[in-house]
């Protein structure tokens, strides 16, 4: 029997545009009674599938149509889009609009990705083992059991020169080595899927997108380090990906790819999903310990490491989502099919989840040496407003901002670490010259002051400090000495708190007054916020020589500020604004501005 | 948390304790948490009290790791919990505004609820779609590409279906 499948992308973002919907109309019975049960396209008999994000984001929800013979993805369809795809298929003439990979446009958004750690992303059903199966997966698992010892496969991920991917960058099998040479009979794994960063949903489409590749990265970790039990530890804002991957820890056990006596060895290995409750500082290896163990998920100091002494004081081995996703491939492929992607001290891929102010906005992956400006123009086709581009910010609230006249700089995690920034988990978020850098640094610090888990000094009161100085300089109330102030609190931030979320506190500051000190400088001095951002610092005003009077301003502002008669020039009384700019989007001769 | 754990004599309670420690297991205390509030909502204190009673967590235990996490809460939620993203691409494409437009409409502030019990605003950090930015998560339901007049027409919506009586619960 020739057989199609017709896809439907049902991740968390493809559900939230719709997808579901259409996923549902395929599956009616008013599609059934057309049908017959089975859809036929010529001699082909199509089954109704779904799988997980393609990655094409700004496209969605996607449909895919594939046959032996044709392969066709249809963007932004919806539930009137969907009638015509099944009637096209009943007809034999399937729709020709929409077809997105045709598009010239979204070829220069697949063209330079590299899928490693995607790579049946948006292909299988994330649901279904088989499909998993199919796609050689647990080949690399039973290549490391049956073909390979312990130090073979610790040695080929060393080769691979694979790196944390969860934003620190350390070596992965030096990492498997501290556990294998660990003493101890317990030994655990945990995989770090606390995604908490802001603006990164890199882990959730892998979990929600092919668990199973996850599972099989611990399970080779586990035969090469001697772990007898994992965790994954995935935040509880992923309910779909919780979903999914423990539908896939259980699938995999029944295949015996978990479990006792793993494919009929005397290896031994399972894994247990651990629902975080919702702190970012869990993020932290030694707060996530604590948080496994039923306790607050404040951090430790280290040493002593988790390979010494982490869970239930057993050596412990953390990676995150998408370097355990990377481990399959390596072992299968060999590591040369990794590491001839390779710049700096860098190889292989990352996968960024590409946000904020550009045309094309998802989930890519690229090889290292890409530069950012390559993601950004090419992959993500430029601004998406009518105002060039000013900065992008990478790693979250612990990276910084890197600014377009940087943009040629290449993604690797040494060049990256070069400006201030860092590369962090693989949140990619571009802002236009509408956002203003101050106020980005003052979120950011709200984020972290309100995260701070309190055990350090610095920390707990120094970022509250950094924050209402922040604060203050937004709000036109900040002098040249706050500047100077910032920096200060910094560097005793940076310096004197335990882990990682004081320690890079800072980081979005101090790339910012690096970069854009003028900034700064404008709204202590002038007491001007140059973007139009800081509502405090600017003025809404309309010009009257090029107001028509069309009154589409007055019927969207939330406080009705706005008036003037029909046909004349409106007025804003400023008494009322909130400064929301709603008008200005709204405009259609861009009669209002910011001053 | 008062001196309510020494009068847990309430049969009904004591029976849902231990459903509650069956399921999770007696030494779980995120777990434990985790259940009651998916049960009841919130973290009602004289079943907490019963449950220390049964498990010999300390409550004082219970509270230090509820008030750690922020999926805890002490108060019952409204009917529509509006998770109101904030994360950085929702940041940047004016969340703001939209907690702006939601708080004028509801008359409340970030973690309060109304006092007819329907919504409770709650800003999260990062809700993970930010190919949507900006965000907004009433009930299950993700909405994206959100803006201060489509963000009023749901909540009008809601409150009108409430009103005549005829409404899923967090599923419009």
């Amino acid at each position: 029997m020739i057989r199609g499948v017709l896809k439907v992308g049902l991740g968390s973002c493809g559900i939230a545009a719709g997808a579901l919907e259409v996923y549902d109309y395929f599956l009616s019975d008013a599609v059934k009674k057309n049908l017959g049960n089975i859809l036929s396209f010529g001699e082909q008999r199509i089954t109704i599938g779904k799988t997980s994000c393609i990655g094409l984001c700004f496209a969605e929800p996607l449909v895919e149509f594939c046959t032996d013979d044709i392969k066709i993805l249809y963007g932004r369809v919806d539930k009137i889009f969907a009638e015509k795809i099944v009637n096209g298929i009943l007809s034999n003439t399937l729709p020709l609009e929409n077809r997105i990979l045709e598009d010239e446009e979204v070829k220069k958004y697949i063209g330079p990705q590299v899928k490693l750690a995607l790579k049946n992303c948006g292909i299988i059903d994330p649901e279904n083992i088989e499909d998993y199966i199919e796609r050689k997966g647990y080949s690399a698992l039973q290549k490391a059991v049956f073909e390979m010892s312990d130090r073979e496969v610790i040695e080929v991920i060393k080769e691979s020169g694979l790196r944390g991917r969860g934003g620190a960058g350390f070596l992965t099998g030096q990492k498997w080595e501290f556990l294998l040479q660990a003493a101890g009979e317990k030994k655990y794994l945990v995989c770090n899927a606390d995604e908490g960063d802001p603006g990164a949903f890199m882990d959730r489409a892998i979990l929600e997108g092919d668990p199973h590749s996850v599972i099989e990265g611990m399970a080779i970790a586990a035969k090469a380090t001697g772990a007898q039990l994992g965790y994954i530890y995935c935040r509880a804002e992923y309910p779909l990906a919780i979903k999914r991957t423990v539908k896939a820890i259980n699938d995999a056990r029944e295949k015996n790819f978990l479990g006792k006596n793993i494919l009929g060895t005397d290896f031994s290995f399972d894994i247990i999903l651990k629902e975080g409750a919702g702190a970012f500082v869990c993020g932290e290896e030694t707060a996530l310990i604590m948080s496994i163990h039923d306790r607050r998920g404040m951090p430790n100091l280290r040493p002593p490491f988790p390979a010494e002494k982490g869970i239930n004081d057993s050596p412990t081995n953390i990676n995150n989502v998408e370097t355990y996703a990377n481990v399959s491939g390596i072992v299968a492929n060999g590591a040369e099919s990794f590491n001839k992607y390779k710049s700096g001290n860098s190889t292989g891929t990352k996968v960024f989840a590409l946000a904020g102010k550009v045309k094309r906005v998802g989930l890519v992956e690229v090889p290292m040496g890409l530069t950012i400006r390559e993601v950004v123009q090419e992959i993500g086709g430029g601004s998406s407003t009518k105002y060039p581009l000013k900065a992008v910010q990478i790693g979250g609230p612990a990276g910084g901002c890197i600014p377009e006249k940087l943009f040629d700089t290449p993604i690797n995690y040494d060049s990256i670490n070069a400006t201030g920034a860092i590369m962090g988990s693989g949140g990619l978020i571009v802002m236009d010259t509408n956002s203003c850098m101050v106020d980005v640094a003052r979120y950011f610090l709200q984020f972290t002051q309100n995260e701070s888990c309190g055990k350090c000094t610095f920390c707990r009161i120094g970022t509250k400090r950094m924050f209402e100085i922040l604060q203050r300089i937004t709000e036109g109330k900040g002098d040249e000495n706050d500047i100077s102030l910032l920096e200060e609190l910094s560097n005793h931030v940076r310096k004197t708190s335990l882990c990682g979320l004081g320690q890079l506190a800072p980081n979005p500051v101090l790339t910012t007054l690096k970069f854009f000190k003028g900034e700064y400088m404008a709204h202590v001095k002038e007491k001007k916020c140059p973007a139009g951002v800081c509502r405090a610092l600017i003025k809404v005003l309309i010009n009257p020589e090029q107001c028509t009077g069309c009154t589409a301003c007055t019927k969207v502002c939330p406080v009705n500020a706005i008036s003037g008669e029909k046909k004349k020039p409106h007025v804003i009384d400023a008494k009322l604004c909130t400064k929301c700019g709603i008008c200005i989007q709204k405009c259609k001769f861009d009669a209002i501005y910011k001053n | 948390m008062g001196n309510c754990c020494n009068n847990a004599d309430n049969s009904a309670l004591q029976t849902e304790a231990e459903e509650i420690i069956a399921f999770t297991g007696k030494e779980k205390t995120i777990s434990i948490l985790q259940e009651v509030q998916k049960r009841k909502g919130y973290l009602p204190e004289a079943l907490l009290c019963e449950i220390a009673r049964l498990t010999g967590i300390a409550i004082s235990d219970f509270y230090g790791v509820a008030t750690f996490y922020s999926q805890f809460s002490f108060t019952p939620l409204g009917k529509y919990v509006v998770k109101l993203c904030n994360g950085t691409a929702c940041f940047v494409s004016g969340a703001d505004l939209l907690y702006e437009t939601l708080c004028d409409f509801l008359k409340i502030k970030n973690n309060e609820t109304t006092p007819d019990g329907l919504f409770t605003i709650e800003t999260v950090a990062c809700i993970g779609c930010c190919s949507l930015a900006p965000v907004v998560m009433i009930g299950d339901r993700l909405y994206g590409k959100q803006t201060p007049s489509g963000i009023r027409d749901l909540l009008q919506e809601i409150v009108t279906l409430e009103s005549a009586g005829n409404s899923d619960g967090g599923k419009v």
